[in-house]
């Protein structure tokens, strides 16, 4: 449940030296206005019961936590659990955060969303729920997203939603970023920007780690219901981090819970074809933040590559860049291959076809289970189902089958 | 380096804006004295970025030919510094936080200084976060040039208060590039900035003519223009510097007769 009450706002949004407002003073206004709109909504009890009730009618809210026995058997440690964001409508966690933001964009009157996407999984949660609510929706798409993920950009143009492929830079996330960025400065006044991921200036990690977060808190409830007890690890996948922001939130106060998250190496994080950003990246300034990213020596952001769309992108969520930075959360890279094997993994085992993304986190598990105990217990967030990456698959694997 | 007053001391001001590097760095130091021999009062020049945020298409390829092309920051410092002893304008630095961030701040205005650059235009850090850049840009006498939008309103005022050489009005909604009409009031910008300060005040976004040139300065003590130059750059190649010395010419002459 989204309880709105008692969530901290920090100065400006600052996660230690993370966080901040670095964006062109056109959308300083609409950030403020954000801002003071969320501080109210956030605590006016129709909107949180409205929200409510859209996360259990519509988003099918409680998402399951399923008990992997098949896999704990098969790996012999920790008795792994899985969070399974995958079962939501739309089949990911960023309805969430869709839910949220659409709906706090209409309380504020706004008329129009706008977002980027990835692998297209938040624009088909962002133009699903501008479908529901009755808003006008446009969705910024890498070129070469739109080509590995040519069924999503159908599926959001079958909810009334126009795709805009981007075709400058290295045509995937982070310029799908920048076009939104772009045409937000261009129409403000009926136009929110629903981002998708813990990023970009401040209020936007913050709003997003509070959509996002309820994950955390339903695992908690969930594995303390199943077994009496806090897990000993909860594993997520990190792009931009929201999945995992929101599996981590609640348990950062819990210390003995280890928190890990699982980012894509691509080819390996000591090539370039990688997109791990804590393990190679440094600090920077960009898209609204200070954080971490994949970039020269110059602070040209590098062209990061990762099998999956949605974790392919150069920077990092503020709040993950302090979690890293104090040590509370690790941070660990899964190539391409451990992915795919992953994938192919947990479909066998459980009958669970994991998104290619979620199944970095998958990957994770498969190596640190067996070196935990069998009175371990581990939480894997699966942050969405793999049907959508199902013919990308077969192509990695040499069979010739299109969407 | 040459206080930013001087480009502001005679007459309104006509800043043309080019991308560094672009197509490469023996052009852009032609290109800099050309538009100082067309009547420039003061040069922007970007250093390139591979995600100009607050840049059109016309400026996004800009920095994209100056990168391929191999420019860096260090390479233009070096070029610019070449040329330095000919430039009797000021001349600013264009450019987004993470080139300077990564650069280090403290050796980046050091620099600058060396090299003779006035003060800087950072798109992606607003008033808010203008401390990220004010302690570094003070010990060493860089002029931290702050922006104000149609959007800003009751902001003005207090950026304007804090603006350094000059400060820059964005006449649209938007990112940089030619518009056929600019249709903000963005003489009530300049007015309400006025009220608080005396900096000059200069137009930049979309002003792609003389006739577009002339209005703005009618309203203002400076105007911008960028995407319209950098165009003729991107059309001619090497051999832009006579049509942008001709464009700059008709620019400064609009504006220096309003």
């Amino acid at each position: 449940m989204f309880e709105g009450k008692g969530i901290r706002m920090g100065t400006k949004g600052r996660f230690g030296p993370y966080g901040g407002q670095y964006i062109p003073e056109t959308l300083m206004n609409a950030v403020n206005e954000l801002e003071a709109a969320y501080e109210h909504y956030k605590n006016d009890p129709e909107f949180v019961k409205e929200l409510n009730d859209l996360y259990r009618d519509y988003a099918g809210r409680p998402s399951l936590l399923t008990y992997a026995k098949k896999m704990t058997e098969d790996l012999g440690g920790a008795k792994i659990y899985l969070k399974r964001e995958d079962l939501n409508h739309t089949g990911a966690h960023k309805i969430n955060n869709c839910l949220g933001q659409c709906l706090l964009a209409k309380k504020m009157g706004k008329k129009r969303i706008i977002a980027e996407t990835g692998a297209g999984q938040h624009g088909v949660a962002t133009a699903t729920i501008a479908a529901l609510l009755g808003m006008e929706c446009e969705i910024f798409m890498g070129e070469i997203d739109t080509e590995r993920q040519a069924l999503n950009v159908y599926r959001m143009e079958l909810l009334g939603a126009k795709v805009n492929a981007v075709k400058t830079g290295t045509r995937t996330l982070k310029d799908a970023v920048n076009a939104a960025l772009r045409e937000w400065t261009a129409r403000i006044e009926d136009t929110h920007y629903c981002i998708g991921s813990v990023m970009g200036p401040h209020p936007f990690p913050i709003i997003v780690r509070d959509f996002q977060k309820i994950i955390g808190e339903e695992i908690k409830e969930q594995v303390l219901k199943a077994e009496g007890r806090l897990p000993d690890a909860v594993l997520a996948c990190v792009g931009g981090g929201s999945n995992a922001m929101g599996t981590f939130y609640d348990f950062i106060p819990d210390t003995e819970v280890r928190l890990i998250g699982c980012e894509a190496a691509g080819e390996g994080a000591d090539t370039p074809r990688t997109a791990a950003t804590v393990a190679t990246g440094k600090p920077g300034i960009f898209h609204g933040m200070k954080s971490l990213f994949c970039q020269d020596e110059y602070g040209q952001i590098a062209p990061v590559y990762s099998i999956s769309a949605g974790l392919d992108y150069p920077g990092i969520g503020p709040e993950h860049a302090e979690l890293f930075r104090t040590g509370r959360a690790e941070y660990v890279s899964i190539t391409d291959d451990e992915a795919v094997d992953a994938f192919e993994y947990l479909s066998r085992t459980e009958g669970i076809i994991p998104a290619i993304e979620s199944s970095h986190a998958i990957a994770y598990a498969m190596k640190l289970a067996p070196q935990m105990s069998k009175d371990q217990i581990m939480v894997v967030t699966v942050s969405g189902r793999g049907d959508k990456d199902v013919a990308a698959i077969a192509r990695y694997r040499g069979k010739d089958i299109h969407d | 380096m040459i206080d930013i007053k001087e480009a502001f001391k005679t007459r309104k001001a006509f800043i043309p804006f080019i991308t560094g590097g672009d197509p490469d760095l023996d052009t852009t130091k032609k290109v800099l004295l050309a538009l100082q021999d067309a009547g420039a009062d003061l040069v922007e020049i970007g250093i390139p970025f591979s995600d100009p945020m607050a840049e059109g298409p016309v400026i996004q390829d800009a920095d994209e030919r100056a990168l391929a092309n191999g420019c860096t920051t260090d390479l233009l410092m070096d070029a610019i510094a070449e040329i330095a002893s000919s430039m009797h304008i000021p001349m600013v630095f264009m450019t987004y936080m993470n080139p300077i961030y990564t650069y280090g701040k403290e050796k980046f205005m050091q620099r600058c200084k060396e090299i003779g650059i006035s003060g800087v235009i950072v798109p992606d850090v607003p008033f808010e976060e203008r401390a990220e850049l004010s302690e570094a840009c003070e010990k060493y006498g860089i002029a931290q040039i702050a922006m104000v939008a149609p959007t800003s309103e009751e902001r003005i005022q207090t950026i304007a208060k804090t603006s350094e050489g000059f400060l820059y009005c964005v006449s649209s909604l938007g990112v940089t590039g030619v518009r056929n009409e600019i249709t903000s009031d963005v003489g009530s910008m300049v007015g309400k900035a006025h009220e608080a300060s005396d900096i000059p005040c200069c137009i930049g976004f979309g002003i792609s003519n003389p006739e577009q040139a002339a209005k703005m300065a009618a309203v203002s003590d400076g105007v911008i223009s960028g995407s319209a130059i950098v165009r003729i750059v991107g059309e001619h190649g090497k051999d832009c510097v006579e049509p942008v010395r001709e464009f700059v010419k008709s620019m400064a002459d609009a504006v220096h007769t309003a």
